[in-house]
């Protein structure tokens, strides 16, 4: 674990020698190769909730639970049919800068960059109580420890390297990720050997835990919200939109969704097996509430005493998660705070390095202060958020000329609102049980028909008010480079400021 | 696309049948944004869009289905193949595969279609048109 923590600050500071220009702490000037770019975006993407996160919900709660997972994965493929190489094509760094090219209007800018900001906290809390839980679990640490270690780490390593390093940062801890899951499962499944205890074979046979729709109930509403927030809420998430530019053109960025599609696809193949091991090994996890750990447990309860060098490996994987997925996010909302609240006053670099240190102090306090919740529903709810704001944003924007910023303004306040609402309500435990309850938890299945039906009224009851270079942008946003066509004169760093 | 009504170019250039020595003309009517220019740009943004809906059409079938089948056949999740219920072995292994061959299907189309647009835009417009137009 010492050792993920100096490899990724040593990695960090070698981009610092490259890092120079604005430009390049952005968006690493663009000239990252396909598959470093492709791993870098599933190095960022595979967060606490991918690696400790689903094993455990699936020890808990069974096959409804392989939705989140396969819903990750399919958000990329939202992604990649509806807004990949527009969003590249469109030049922007960040969201914001997206809502202003498209749209015109820097109300809406800024409405894209509060929303930007509260995504990012809310993925970022579970990251660090994350490493909190996993620093307990191996070393017996108290919790603030890890949460701090990492929220450290973290800070140092985006200030002095920007995305440059960040790109071979976050590279370096997919294949990490990856390897830390998939050797000790060899192990793990060389010791099971199709040969489980009795009660492990009982916990595998409760047609609760083993069938469809029958965890929980109201399950057939819930499965399918947490389809429409993961599938739609990717292409939503600052971090991952953020890594889109770093890809050279649209086609490019087309190319490197799909190899990223291959490299999450494999990964999360091992979640799922982790989470049955779990279920016939260490159930009683599910009955404790400590089933986020099931992950770090396992090569213990399967191998003995001879497993610490497995555990280890585990532990190293999951620390590569914390830092890799935080990093991105603190460059996101760094980006956002440095262009748009600090944007009038202080410029270039020491601006996004003073975003940063506030940035990570806001999410660090946020871990610290607030109680902590399975990694991947706080992780969801993110998702449920960015979908029910970003994604009829993007999409409505790129495929629509006629959305305008009123229209979008509201779509974004009224999903925001929803969703953000449910989720506030759900973490102070308000409106248990019944249908509320469900409709609260998991608000994404009411939401996002609810954003885009109010971004779309909103839009054609303004229609008089649709943005004056609109055509220029559709030909920005769709036309292949190759082509020799005006393209408008929008640059994210020769915008107007906006104060 | 409400913006000040797109300028009328009327093409009187009386070489019909001669290839125009700077050849991006499409180009140009889309920067002009004539209406031939709309038109062009119109049907890019609409083949793209219609091979999106298509792909996510095909996975909201398959994938998005899937709870639905199993809430009304529950006897569907009870199947087992080589002692693997079928729910967990589509949730958790064949879905994957699936997914990148419908992206890669995807990236072809889309890549094909932007080819087709690049050399329409880049030639002139047929000589016949031409004529049609004036």
């Amino acid at each position: 674990m010492a050792l993920v923590t100096a490899a990724t600050i040593l990695l960090g500071t070698l981009g610092l020698r490259f890092s120079r220009t604005t430009s390049d702490f952005y968006v690493a000037s663009r000239s990252a190769g396909r598959l470093s770019n492709a791993s870098a975006i599933g190095g960022e993407y595979l967060s606490a909730a991918s690696f400790l996160g689903v094993a455990g919900l699936v020890l808990a709660y069974g096959v409804d639970m392989l939705w989140y997972p396969v819903g990750w994965t399919a958000g990329y493929l939202v992604l990649l049919t509806l807004v990949a190489a527009p969003l590249r094509r469109s030049g922007a760094y960040t969201l914001p800068d997206f809502a202003e090219v498209r749209l015109e209007s820097l109300p809406v800018r800024r409405l894209a960059s509060a929303f930007v900001i509260l995504i990012s906290w809310l993925y970022l809390i579970p990251q660090l109580q994350g490493a909190g839980l996993t620093l307990q679990v191996i070393a017996g640490a108290p919790e603030w420890v890890g949460i701090v270690l990492v929220g450290v780490v973290v800070l140092l390593n985006v200030l002095s390297g920007g995305m440059r390093s960040i790109t071979f940062v976050q590279a370096f801890q997919y294949w990490l990720k990856l390897t830390a899951l998939f050797v000790p499962l060899l192990f793990l499944l060389a010791a099971w050997r199709g040969n489980e205890p009795d009660a492990g074979r009982a916990a595998l046979h409760d047609p609760n835990w083993l069938l469809p729709l029958q965890s929980q109930p109201h399950a057939l509403y819930l499965t399918y919200s947490i389809i429409a927030a993961t599938f739609l809420g990717t292409m939503g998430l600052p971090h991952v939109v953020l890594r889109f530019y770093t890809n050279p053109d649209g086609t490019a960025a087309r190319r490197t969704t799909l190899l990223v599609l291959c490299l999450l696809g494999f990964f999360y193949l091992m979640p799922a097996l982790y989470g049955v091991l779990g279920r016939m090994y260490a159930s009683d996890l599910a009955r404790s509430g400590r089933f986020d750990t099931v992950v770090l447990v396992l090569p213990g309860r399967l191998l003995g005493e001879g497993a610490d060098l497995l555990g280890a490996l585990l532990a190293a994987g999951a620390f590569a998660a914390f830092l890799s997925t935080s990093s991105g996010l603190t460059v996101a909302v760094a980006g956002v705070v440095s262009q748009d609240i600090l944007g009038g006053r202080i410029r270039g670099v020491r601006a996004f390095r003073i975003a940063t240190a506030l940035g990570v102090a806001v999410a660090l306090l946020l871990a610290l202060a607030s109680r902590v919740i399975s990694v991947a529903s706080t992780v969801g709810w993110a998702f449920a958020i960015a979908a029910s704001t970003f994604c009829p944003l993007l999409i409505l924007g790129i495929w629509w000329p006629r959305l305008t910023g009123v229209g979008a303004a509201a779509g974004l306040v009224v999903g925001g609102l929803a969703s953000g609402t449910a989720v506030a309500l759900t973490m102070i435990d308000a409106g248990r049980g019944g249908w509320l309850g469900a409709l609260l938890t998991e608000p994404a299945a009411w939401s996002v028909p609810l954003a885009f039906a109010t971004m779309i009224v909103g839009s054609l009851l303004s229609a008089h008010r649709v943005p004056a270079n609109v055509a220029r942008t559709m030909v920005r946003l769709h036309t292949p480079e190759s082509l020799d066509v005006d393209r408008g004169s929008w640059h994210p760093e020769r915008r107007v400021s906006p104060s | 696309m409400t913006q000040s009504p797109p300028r009328r170019v009327r093409i009187t250039s009386p070489r019909t049948g001669v290839r125009r020595s700077h050849p991006v003309v499409v180009a140009h009517e889309i920067n002009e944004q004539t209406q031939l220019g709309e038109v062009y740009m119109r049907s890019l943004v609409r083949s793209q869009l219609r091979l999106a809906v298509v792909v996510l059409t095909t996975l909201g079938l398959f994938v998005a289905g899937l709870p639905l089948a199993f809430h009304f056949a529950p006897s569907l999740a009870e199947i087992e193949v080589m002692g693997i219920p079928v729910p967990w072995l589509v949730l958790g292994f064949v879905v994957y595969p699936a997914f990148v061959c419908i992206g890669w299907v995807y990236v072809r189309h889309a890549e094909r279609n932007e080819s087709r647009f690049a050399e329409l835009a880049e030639v002139s417009p047929d000589p016949i048109d031409k004529r049609y137009r004036e």
